[in-house]
């Protein structure tokens, strides 16, 4: 409907679904709408980080476009997210690379360039097409020091403006919360964010990249955020071992490090190709408008990181070693810089609206029906 | 030329219902979709659940629903069907609906909140009507069953009581498609309000069709001209109130109201003229169609006050709110002083009734006032008031053609036609003969469309 900004559009396709119901059984937005008479712009912001954009509704809705209706959830809850993802970033001219995504392309690029360029200047090159063989051989090519205060600094940076937009997620979607979630509540909303379990669509998958439900979506973004996991958890053992241990890498091929790290990085590559292929064929029609180049700059940044990974242990007994790791700390760089500003964010604020959602369904009330 | 075994005009549940059937028969199937493939589906698209006789209960039925209950509630909404043999059939045959409807890749939900009671004997499909349809297109495409949307049929050819193709109009060009059968589930007439104001005059401009524009009685017009018995009343339709904002065509559900229990209706004279609380919502919400349908200018206005305004299900379209009962009646352009004046007589009259309890016939009724209202009778007293203007909404039309218990067209004469069948709405009026059983014109369908559709394939010859 023409004339009418983003919250007003939702508030009023929002009063016809709730008038309606029938996509109850797809998902919580749903069952969190029956709760509510009226939307606030609170309401619009939490209901939109809980739509998984799973478009079950979209394709169930007998009142989309061109019915004069005009109804289209996914399509006005994702423009409604991604107001939110500026809305409640940091600081402001470059949370503006939420609507303008060449910011966060531009950044991206800068700080790899910048990672590149300070390596080429400073590592010499025979160092850097040599062959390095046993304990601190990377850090032969980068000192440890560097990574450990350039690492350091982009991770804590990235959550402190995660935090800093959880907690305004937190405020500003305040709803009428007589009793407090409890564990059950918290453990349910971890275990549905972990195992993705509204990306199902209800039962038979996501609409996902066409009106045919599947479940092969959630296996590729299951593959992303499991294998992100797995990585992390990779360079968190790497931190044990070097530090408490006292044992430099590179670790052996059977070791704990290494078998996280390359399974995450394998699932990391194919997670975030599939998500790609996927999105290069799904349909527009209930996409978000400027959503999609969000997405694809965080999967490539994402894929790329895992991908030259790989390519580093790969190569890590040959020349070609020294290029690869500096290719993969500038793209790690790169993907820390953005963090706060592309769609890496979405978990944050999924994860809050589910336990929103999962403390919102344990509360007394009274059902509006008929 | 194009020759199918089995050709299936329509696009709905019973439709759809016909041609998977069929296709477990023979190859050669084609669905004639009148609509474009946005609109397919027919009313089909609106409905939610399904009634079915099952022996117990299971993941999606809360209890057990026995033929003869099942059968039982039949007769008592609609005072007993036409034919009790089709009504049996279908109820008997219900049973095997459920397994059929998943082997065809539906997918179920619990019912959805609000509609507890309804949770024993019917069944929901995941997502509703549209949903269930997109599942059928897409196991029927798999299938291998050839559909052809924006399928304006021309005639029928039949010679001698057996049907010889369909004749489909493109532009200006005329195509002939040969079939050895055809079934007709092509919906009723209820959108055709030309065909309406036969039976009702220019009333029917005012009334809102709650589906498909597509539906305006076509092929039934077609079967009846090519010598088919029609079957039920000619001027019967479903009818419920539904906001007068609504669209012309295709609201669906959200422009129903579930306010009336919770206050009064008063026409364009700022009258009242029927009993709101007379019985329970489910029981009585199919009367308010014909009721306003009879009124000036087939309009009507649900009051209610700020006690009662959060407890139906919140309405599509804003109420009129006014803090005076002079400044609501004016604001829907009624007369203020009649309006204030009527509401000032019902809060007299059922003074001192101060809580509802809609779940049940609570017994608080109006002293001395007629028409009376015999439950939940609640001054409306606390502003801001609030105003919901109503118009008929019809649902769908009653008379069809009669069939056999194999689903073939009947003649005049009560012979059947050799390989014409009908499913669906097109032929509900052998069952429903006024009235309406939630979910049961999904049981019609599907039972007779897959049985019509397995018949039309095997008297292929």
């Amino acid at each position: 409907m023409p004339g009418l900004d983003l919250f007003q559009e939702a508030n009023r396709q929002l009063i016809v679904c709730n008038a309606c119901r029938y996509c109850e059984g797809y998902c919580p937005v749903f069952r969190a709408i029956e709760t509510r008479r009226d939307f606030s712009q609170g309401d619009v912001f939490y209901l939109s980080n809980l739509c998984h954009d799973c478009r079950a509704c979209y394709y169930a809705c007998m009142f989309t476009p061109p019915h004069e209706f005009a109804i289209n959830i996914p399509k006005i809850l994702a423009e409604a997210r991604m107001e939110t993802y500026q809305r409640w970033s940091w600081p402001g001219f470059l949370a503006r690379a939420f609507k303008d995504r060449g910011i966060t392309v531009v950044l991206a690029f800068a700080v790899a360039a910048l990672v590149l360029a300070l390596s080429i200047l400073l590592i010499p090159f025979t160092s850097l097409f040599a062959i390095h063989l046993g304990p601190g051989a990377f850090y032969e090519v980068v000192p440890y020091i560097a990574m450990v205060i350039g690492g350091v600094f982009l991770f804590f940076y990235a959550i402190a403006v995660w935090l800093h937009g959880g907690a305004r997620f937190w405020s500003e979607t305040r709803s009428a919360l007589h009793q407090p979630g409890g564990v059950m509540a918290l453990a349910s909303a971890f275990t549905a964010a972990l195992g993705l379990r509204y990306l199902k669509g209800g039962g038979p998958g996501c609409f996902y990249p066409d009106e045919r439900p599947s479940s092969v979506r959630r296996i590729y973004h299951s593959l992303t955020s499991w294998g992100l996991l797995s990585d992390f958890v990779a360079t968190t053992l790497a931190f044990i071992y070097q530090d408490f241990f006292h044992r430099l890498p590179p670790y052996p091929l059977t070791s704990a490090p290494v078998i996280f790290g390359s399974v995450g990085g394998v699932a990391l590559i194919v997670g975030t190709g599939g998500l790609i292929w996927f999105k290069l064929r799904s349909d527009r029609e209930p996409e978000g408008a400027g959503a999609s180049g969000m997405d694809y700059v965080f999967l490539v940044t994402l894929g790329l990181t895992a991908l030259t990974g790989m390519l580093t242990l790969i190569f890590r007994a040959m020349p070609a070693m020294g290029s690869m790791l500096i290719l993969h700390l500038a793209l790690i760089a790169a993907l820390f810089v953005t963090a706060p500003y592309g769609k890496f964010v979405h978990f944050v604020y999924r994860s809050l609206a589910l336990i929103r959602y999962e403390i919102e369904q344990r509360q007394p009330r009274q059902h509006v029906g008929h | 030329m194009a020759e199918y075994d089995v050709i299936v005009i329509g696009g709905g549940n019973a439709a759809m219902c016909a041609a998977l059937a069929a296709r477990h028969v023979v190859s050669r199937v084609l669905i004639l979709e009148r609509a474009p493939e946005h609109m397919r589906g027919g009313n089909t698209r609106h409905t939610r659940n399904i009634r079915c006789t099952h022996a117990a209960a299971d993941q999606f039925f809360s209890g057990p629903y026995s033929e003869e209950e099942h059968l039982e509630d039949l007769i008592g909404v609609t005072g007993g069907p036409a034919n009790l043999d089709l009504a049996k059939l279908a109820v008997r045959e219900s049973s095997k609906l459920p397994e059929w409807m998943s082997a065809h890749g539906v997918n179920w939900q619990q019912p959805l909140a609000g509609t507890l009671h309804l949770g024993r004997t019917n069944r929901w499909f995941l997502g509703g009507g549209k949903a269930l349809l997109n599942t059928y297109y897409q196991t029927a495409c798999r299938m291998g069953i050839r559909i052809r949307y924006d399928a304006m049929i021309e005639d029928l050819v039949i010679e001698n009581g057996r049907f010889e193709g369909v004749r489909l109009k493109n532009g200006n060009t005329e195509e002939f498609i040969r079939g050895r059968a055809v079934v007709v589930a092509a919906g009723g007439y209820e959108a055709n309000i030309e065909w309406l104001k036969k039976h009702w005059g220019d009333a029917a401009d005012n009334f809102i069709i709650r589906g498909t524009p597509y539906n305006d009685g076509m092929l039934l017009a077609t079967l009846l001209k090519k010598g088919a018995k029609a079957i039920g009343d000619p001027k019967g339709f479903h009818a419920i109130a539904v906001d007068a904002r609504a669209p012309k065509f295709d609201g669906g559900i959200v422009t129903r109201l579930d306010a009336i229990p919770f206050g009064i209706v008063v026409n364009q004279l700022a009258r009242r003229f029927y009993d709101e609380g007379e019985n329970i919502w489910p029981k009585r919400y199919a009367i308010w169609g014909g009721l306003i349908a009879a009124q000036p200018g087939q309009k009507a206005f649900c009051i209610v006050d700020s006690k009662t305004i959060d407890r139906f299900l919140p309405p599509m379209f804003k109420p009129y709110q006014a803090d005076s009962h002079e400044a609501l009646g004016a604001a829907m352009g009624l007369d203020p002083k009649v309006f204030a004046e009527t509401v000032a007589e019902y809060n007299r009259a059922a003074a001192g009734n101060t809580e509802i309890r809609i779940e049940v016939l609570d017994g608080a009724c109006t002293r001395g006032i007629a028409p009376p209202k015999s439950n939940w009778a609640s001054p409306i007293d606390r502003s801001p008031f609030y105003g919901l203007p109503l118009r008929p909404g019809i649902t769908f039309t009653y008379m069809g053609v009669a069939v056999d218990e194999k689903a073939r067209v009947l003649d005049q004469s009560g012979r059947p036609f050799t390989n014409v069948y009908a499913a669906g709405e097109i032929m509900s009026g052998n069952i429903l003969t006024k009235g309406y059983l939630g979910g049961f014109g999904l049981t019609i369908g599907s039972v007779f469309g897959e049985l019509a559709g397995r018949e039309a394939a095997n008297a292929r010859a």
